[in-house]
């Protein structure tokens, strides 16, 4: 692949790449004229409810379904037998993740039920109410079950093993070992122990997971509406599970609120409406209600990790070393499996610096709690916290400005290609340059003087540095390898209408964050066509090419790479027409605002209406022996690099109340490099959105769980997510290393910004703290805990 | 969820809606802004055969002025309070108070009475009205019944409030000379419940405070006076209230226990921290003057 060239499209003056563009969407969504899948009404529909264990780990002993199958407008009351005969079970682990190994899953729990939330019986009634009138009929005798809560204490000896076939509560376990770490340890000027928390906590959807299974069996073809990130995954899974041919299985994803990985993954509930239609013959729908979204949606990030650190009395970190424990819930998340937050907390930790000792160790457990798996910034939060804090406490250990500290260990800009410690490749990231421009947008040097003058009058503030390292554009080896049905590239047609516009179909999938704008300006790019032109379609397994789908910041760098290709691949075919049509060489012309011109004096010549016009309507008027393509595919998926590398750097100033332990935000600033900026404005969004989730997660959002394995906190009254006037102004900056891979050079912006928000806010709480000798190291950073960390309480 | 099935009236006057509510009793619920009750029907927490929705009431929904109180309708919404003129002149506390209450679309629908009949412990103008020293009218079919705000609050969610009864009207003492109210609460978020919070209300001079009403609010399961706080205040010059009788003195007074937001030990330091505040706030409100 090339770089961009002089003659290249995507670069020249008028270019849509790197414009602040509206989004074509946006005006419908706002005038309330989107297409959620709950919008989805179909003739003979019916709806599913779902009876859920109230239990966190209980036999099942036996269902008494006879009232509830007479209640008023019941269709069908099924259990995990009935269930189980027309929807396969799963094992969510990957071949690539050596050891690995988790239990059958079932659409509804046969035998027992291993968290509170795990759907057990499906009562499908000719309206959600009446379902869920029924539902209270339904008498289950239960046999409760001791339960495993707590990670660490899965492994002991008397602990309950969740699935006696396992042996144990073991799900998986990692080591690394780079470098020596012994040694630096032995002649370290400062070892810094520390052991972090953070704590679960999940993606809350704006719109809750929702999918209508429509199975026709006049043709044996199964259309699914689902709200989810991946349509051509879901087609392979629900295809496999329920056994029909992948091409009698047709996904449509219209309209998505929210996704942030919640609807990445299969979910039983999902599985058994998809069943339930099979087995009925009619349109079934599901839409999780808000309590049942927090007792089954995917949770993420909680882990603990015993951290430490070496560092040489002049600042030089020597050592890194970690010890992760994870609990995942009773099953392994399928297909992606609950190990991947672990592994990339093992791969990732230390990776922005320059150490190459580096040891750690992961450990993956089963417990009796809702399933974890991938949300938004799979693992980075974690990476960062233990990181930054890490380097932190080496910085207060030898009395080093933070600051000072990252700038002596980075992995310097001139270095690359590189590698980390752990044997991540980098192909070339601006750690220093970003640092660099972080100091000056957030005023540091001012800051230290504002903080200083602040102590003097008794107000305690603290500013937070975090560095970050950010997976995207992930190739085959993040799944495909394992043998997962998740593909990594994704393609895109565009084909010339015959008014001389243009349609966009494509494999990502929109779901609020811009995806189709920046791949309608893609292509305008490429082909030289105005935006108003292009219309994009995504979510349609029956019609856009094969692809992963939206996940793991891939939509700008991979999709935008085959919207790119493709589009440059059409302008050629046009160019042959117009060629044809102008008796002149296809190199002379050119595409510019919907008209073939000159390539050299700009001089139009014929408008792309006429091309469509002549090739559709009188074809006729062309050679004999040539037959124009308006129409072109094209296929990306990066080679060389297993992912693309982004970093950047988040600082924020904050205030800590010492007698209420509140925070308040006084400064935010994000530098970040996500390559090629395609949409300023949509990138700022995305990390500023980021951000939040990322604040959430620090100071407010804990499932929090008693020691019968509750859920304690299943509201959004209780459940605290950040509110408007809880998040500060975002200021973001960037700095460009496009990545040469690709024609665009686009690296991934969307999980930037919830990967180094609590490392920030960390750090300039315990900078804020350091004077009163606390230091808050578990999340959320709620005030109880930053009141007993300084002994107030 | 969805909410189990009832059936659902809408009087047109006080007299139909108290009909309802004798013929139905205790298989009956009222409706008035719905911020709470919604909610409880929705997730199956709560049901009921007959809604009986007062909003169509217009004699509860009036603000007015008599001689020595005001007196707000049951359905009076937050937000008319909020801007009210009278309740800004003679109520201040309750305008203290009520930006503190969710947020603007919660205020916009939310209403007094429902607010008290709710008896949320952790509500904040249960804690002003008992502060304020407001009484409730309670209506039945052909009576009715005056009952002083801190006799209504008997439990969590309870008061005493009968199946058969609607709380039309709550009458609330016009401020008199001299007297100051102060309101502090904290919050995880500005939008949502408080941990803790407490509600003042007292005469203040130059060298003391008496008369005070100190009522706080998300440590127990009512709002609650504290009566041993209030004459360790009381029995002082403001400017020297000795801090350790003052903490024992709220120890003894409040009861807070652990939940989701935080733990007991935090919402007593709370109380600690707000009741410190009040002080500040009557010493400098005072040097205003
Ligand atoms: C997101 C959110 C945040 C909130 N935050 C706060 C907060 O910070 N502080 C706070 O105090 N509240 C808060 N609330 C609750 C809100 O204030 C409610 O409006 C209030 O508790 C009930 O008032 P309502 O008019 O909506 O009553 P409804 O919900 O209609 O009724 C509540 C209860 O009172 C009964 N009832 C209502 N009126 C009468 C009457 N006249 N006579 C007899 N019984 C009656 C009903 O039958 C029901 O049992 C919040 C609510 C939400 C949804």
């Amino acid at each position: 692949m090339t770089n961009a060239s002089n003659d290249n499209h995507l670069f020249r003056p008028n270019s849509y790449i790197g414009r602040t563009v509206p989004r074509p969407n946006a005006k419908r969504l706002l005038n309330g004229r989107g297409n959620y899948t709950d919008d989805t009404k179909l003739p003979r529909m019916v709806h599913v409810a779902f009876l859920r264990s109230p239990y966190a780990h209980a036999r099942i002993n036996k269902i008494d379904k006879n009232q509830a199958i007479k209640a008023p407008g019941v269709v069908a009351v099924v259990d995990g037998h009935d269930i189980a005969e027309v929807c396969a079970p799963w094992v969510g682990v990957l071949a690539h993740l050596e050891g690995m190994k988790s239990a059958e899953q079932h659409a509804l729990a046969i035998e027992k039920a291993s968290w509170e939330g795990e759907p057990v019986v499906a009562i499908v009634a000719s309206t959600r109410a009446l379902a869920e009138d029924a539902l209270e009929l339904i008498k289950v005798e239960w046999d409760i079950l001791p339960v495993v809560t707590d990670m660490e204490a899965a492994l002991g000896e008397d602990a309950e093993i969740i699935h006696e076939s396992l042996g144990d509560n073991l799900a998986w376990r990692r080591t690394m070992d780079a470098g020596d770490v012994g040694a630096s340890f032995d002649h370290a000027a400062h070892i810094i122990e520390e052991r972090y928390i953070s704590n679960r906590h999940t993606g809350v959807c704006p719109e809750s997971r929702s999918i209508v299974a429509d199975f026709n069996s006049a043709d044996d073809q199964m259309t699914i509406y689902q709200s989810t990130q991946a349509p051509h995954m879901m087609q392979s899974l629900f295809a496999k599970h329920i056994g029909l041919d992948t091409h009698k299985v047709r996904v449509i994803c219209n309209d998505v609120g929210g996704a942030y990985g919640i609807k990445v993954h299969a979910y039983p509930d999902e599985f058994a409406t998809v069943a339930l239609s099979y087995m009925l013959g009619r349109p079934v729908k599901f839409v999780a209600d808000r309590r049942e979204s927090f007792l089954s949606d995917i949770h993420a990030r909680d882990h603990r990790i015993d951290t430490r650190v070496a560092v040489t009395a002049n600042g030089e970190i020597t050592a890194f070393e970690i010890d992760d424990w994870t609990g995942v819930g009773p099953y392994s998340a399928y297909p992606r499996t609950s190990a991947m937050e672990a592994l990339q907390v093992l791969n990732f930790t230390g990776g922005q610096y320059r150490n190459r000792n580096y040891k750690g160790r992961a450990t993956v457990v089963y417990q009796n709690k809702t399933p974890m798996s991938q949300y938004r910034a799979v693992g980075h939060p974690i990476v960062t916290m233990i990181t930054e804090g890490m380097v932190d406490d080496a910085a207060r250990a030898i009395g080093m400005d933070p600051l000072e500290i990252r700038r002596r260990n980075l992995i310097a800009d001139d270095a690359y290609p590189t590698t980390s410690a752990s044997g991540l490749p980098f192909e070339k990231l601006s750690h220093q340059a970003s640092l660099d421009k972080l100091e000056k947008m957030i005023n540091y040097a001012e800051l230290r003087k504002d903080q200083a003058a602040a102590r003097e009058r008794g107000v305690y503030r603290g500013i937070g540095i975090a560095t970050f390292i950010e997976m995207t554009n992930p190739g085959v080896a993040s799944y495909g390898v394992g043998g997962a049905p998740i593909t990594a590239q994704d393609g895109a047609t565009v084909r010339l209408d015959a008014n001389g516009n243009t349609t966009v179909a494509i494999g990502v999938t929109e779901q609020g964050q811009g995806s189709e704008t920046i791949v309608a300006q893609c292509v305008a790019s490429a082909l030289g066509i105005t935006l108003d032109s292009i219309k994009v379609i995504t979510g349609d397994t029956d019609v856009t090419p094969y692809g992963g789908g939206t996940w793991g910041s891939r939509g700008a760098g991979i999709a935008g790479e085959a919207a790119v290709q493709a589009g440059k691949a059409l302008r050629e075919n046009i160019l042959e027409v117009a060629a044809i049509m102008l008796q002149t060489d296809a190199d002379s012309l050119d595409i510019c605002e919907n008209n073939v011109i000159n390539h050299r004096d700009g001089e139009v010549r014929m408008p792309l209406s006429e091309i469509g016009r002549i090739c559709y309507f009188r074809p006729d008027t062309l050679p004999p022996d040539f037959q124009a393509e308006l129409v072109a595919t094209r296929h990306y998926v990066p080679r060389q690099y297993p992912f693309a590398f982004t970093n950047g750097v988040q600082g924020c100033y904050i205030e800590v109340d010492i007698e209420t332990g509140l925070i308040a935000f006084k400064k935010y600033c994000v530098v970040e490099d996500c390559g090629r900026v395609i949409n300023p404005q949509l990138v700022d969004e995305q990390i500023r959105g980021g951000v939040v989730q990322g604040i959430g997660g620090a100071l407010f959002e804990e499932c929090r769980y008693n020691d019968r394995g509750e859920l304690l906190n299943g509201t959004m009254s209780n459940y605290l997510l950040p509110t408007m006037t809880d998040v500060p102004d975002i200021e973001v900056a960037h700095i460009e290393t496009p990545t040469s891979e690709s024609e665009l050079g686009a690296k991934g912006a969307g999980e930037a910004g919830t990967g180094a928000a609590a490392a920030a806010i960390m750090n300039a709480i315990n900078d804020a703290l350091s004077p009163l000798g606390g230091k808050v190291t578990q999340q959320p950073f709620t005030p109880e805990r930053i009141l007993s960390a300084i002994g107030k309480i | 969820m969805k909410p189990a099935p009832f059936d659902y009236v809408k009087p047109a006057s006080l007299e139909e809606a108290l009909e309802l509510r004798r013929r139905h009793g205790a298989e009956s619920a009222i409706l008035a802004g719905g911020q709470s009750l919604v909610p409880d029907f929705n997730q199956r927490l709560r049901s009921t055969e007959t809604v009986i929705d007062i909003n169509g009431l217009s004699a509860l929904s009036s603000i007015e002025e008599s001689q020595d109180m005001i007196s707000l309708g049951a359905i009076s919404r937050y937000r008319e309070i909020e801007t009210s003129a009278l309740v800004a002149e003679h109520a201040p506390l309750l305008k203290m108070a009520i930006p503190e209450i969710g947020s603007p679309a919660i205020r916009n629908r939310g209403t007094i009475g429902g607010s008290v009949s709710m008896a949320d412990p952790g509500a904040e103008l249960p804690a002003c009205l008992c502060a304020l020293g407001a009484n409730f009218e309670l209506a039945r079919a052909g009576s009715k019944r005056m009952i002083a705000a801190q006799n209504f609050f008997t439990g969590r969610y309870e008061t005493a409030l009968d199946n058969d009864e609607i709380l039309t009207r709550i009458d609330v003492p016009k401020n008199r000379v001299g007297f100051r109210s102060a309101f502090h609460e904290i919050a995880r978020r500005k939008t949502g419940y408080a941990m803790c919070g407490v509600a003042a209300h007292g005469k203040v001079t130059h060298q003391s405070v008496q008369n005070l009403k100190m009522v706080f609010f998300g440590t127990d399961d009512t709002p609650m006076l504290a009566v041993n706080t209030i004459s360790v205040i009381e029995g002082c010059a403001i400017n020297d209230v000795p801090p350790a009788e003052l903490d024992a003195a709220l120890s003894e007074d409040l009861h807070p226990s652990d939940d989701t937001h935080g733990s007991a030990k935090l919402r007593m330091h709370y109380a600690k921290v707000l009741t410190r505040r009040v002080l500040a706030q009557f010493v400098s409100a005072h040097g205003e003057e």
